[in-house]
């Protein structure tokens, strides 16, 4: 405790020193930054020094700094506006791919529309003459079976006066005038 | 070795001690290059190896130290723009060197065996006996006998002026002593407990069994210490700022 008390002491006793300004000092005895006679040197040197680093900082560095700030904030401003300026060209290009993409959609659209509408009317072409030609066929046919029919139908007369002849004379044994009876059979039909 | 010796020898005013490294006067006046004006060449040479060399290459994208000289920059010239309007960064070059030199000045002086140059009075006096009249030197030059509007605020009665123009006069008088004061006691101050405590630590290693004590003032320099280097930043802050204010005062002298 004794030392740290005389520690106190001593610390109390250069406090009294400044305050007062009459200490045990070196020189005079007087707190140094109150020496008057440090004070010419300190201001002439101040004065030199302090006004070189003026014009060294008014004429180099603070220039020089401002301007590396400035050239930077102009490059990253034009090359932000360089690449505004891509995207805005990307866009278009993209706008123009897309117009063209769909120009070209309905192209081949209208092609295979006219493509279809070719084949549609060539089909229905051809399967209209292969209605005729059937029609015509179907037609001949008819006339074929009616003209085969009405042949037909003649001979079961025939056949039908030979029969009755035939009956007849089974019958009754007498001979009967075949023209007489297809005469009668054809008015009686 | 003794307390009391122990105690002689660490001396905290010892630092504060001017020595002439190079004794010469002009016309009779002493102009001595002493280990302060060393150390005012050594800040002036910290503040130009920043700015000036780390910067010498202009880079776009820029090193550490660049980087560091630019935020200087920008941070003083944001402070003088905030401060005094855009018709104070006509003195930006004064500030930013008056700042740039005390806080070198200060830092510098933080590490032991140097010499605190901003710890002289005369110093930060002369220092804000410059802000001073670059004040009324300007505010004369720019509004004549309107800078004298300065000390009579707006829209105050008569009577009450009567009272407050002279409190204003003051006020402004005692500008250059509270700005120079402040600067150097506060470091005055910091260096002087440093010293102490450190006067201390050599005491109690002097005393035997006490010596196992000597760690406590350690951990107290250290605190102390990083104090110091808030109060070296701050002070050359400080300094700059109330600058910039009363500059702004000489440029719009009406409240």
């Amino acid at each position: 405790m004794a030392i740290i008390s005389s520690a106190f002491a001593a610390e109390g006793e250069q406090t009294t020193h400044e305050t007062v300004g009459a200490g045990e000092a070196h020189h005079e005895g007087v707190f140094p930054p109150f020496q008057t006679e440090n004070f010419a040197p300190q201001i002439f040197w101040l004065v030199v020094i302090f006004g070189l680093l003026y014009v060294l900082m008014s004429r180099i560095a603070l220039p020089r700094v401002g301007g590396i700030i400035e050239n930077r904030g102009a490059k990253i401003a034009s090359d932000l506006g360089a690449a505004r300026e891509m995207q805005s060209k990307a866009q278009a290009a993209a706008a123009a791919n897309d117009e063209n993409l769909r120009r070209r959609r309905d192209e081949a659209q209208g092609i295979g529309r006219e493509a279809q509408h070719k084949i549609a009317a060539e089909s229905a072409r051809q399967r209209a003459l292969a209605e005729s030609q059937a029609a015509e066929k179907i037609h001949a046919a008819d006339e074929r079976i009616a003209s085969a029919k009405t042949q037909a139908l003649a001979n079961v007369e025939q056949i039908a006066v030979d029969a009755a002849a035939s009956i007849v004379e089974k019958l009754t044994g007498a001979k009967i005038d075949q023209a007489a009876l297809a005469k009668h059979a054809t008015s009686s039909n | 070795m003794n307390p009391e010796e122990a105690a002689a020898k660490s001396n905290p005013i010892e630092q504060f001690e001017l020595h002439r490294l190079w004794p010469f006067e002009i016309n009779g006046v002493e102009t001595s290059f002493t280990n302060a004006s060393l150390f005012m060449l050594l800040a002036a040479l910290g503040v130009v190896a920043l700015m000036i060399l780390a910067t010498s290459k202009k880079a776009i994208v820029p090193g550490r130290v660049q980087a560091m000289a630019e935020m200087l920059y920008e941070f003083v010239a944001g402070m003088v723009r905030q401060t005094a309007g855009t018709e104070g960064m006509k003195f930006f070059p004064f500030v930013f060197t008056l700042f740039a030199f005390i806080l070198i000045a200060n830092l510098i002086g933080l590490v032991p065996y140097t010499y605190s140059v901003t710890s002289q009075i005369v110093v930060t006096f002369a220092f804000a006996i410059v802000v001073i009249s670059l004040v009324v030197v300007y505010g004369l030059y720019r509004h004549g006998f309107g800078f004298l509007n300065l000390f009579v605020p707006h829209g105050v009665p008569l009577p009450v002026l009567v009272v407050l123009v002279p409190i204003e006069i003051i006020s402004f008088l005692s500008r250059p002593v509270s700005l120079s004061v402040r600067l150097f006691a506060n470091i005055l101050a910091g260096h002087i407990t440093l010293a102490v405590f450190g006067g201390f630590v050599v005491m109690l290693l002097g005393a035997g069994a006490w010596a196992a004590l000597a760690p406590v003032p350690i951990l107290a320099i250290v605190a102390l210490y990083a104090l110091e280097l808030l109060v070296a930043c701050l002070q050359a802050f400080v300094f700059s700022v109330l600058t910039c204010v009363y500059l702004n005062d000489a440029i719009h002298p009406g409240h």
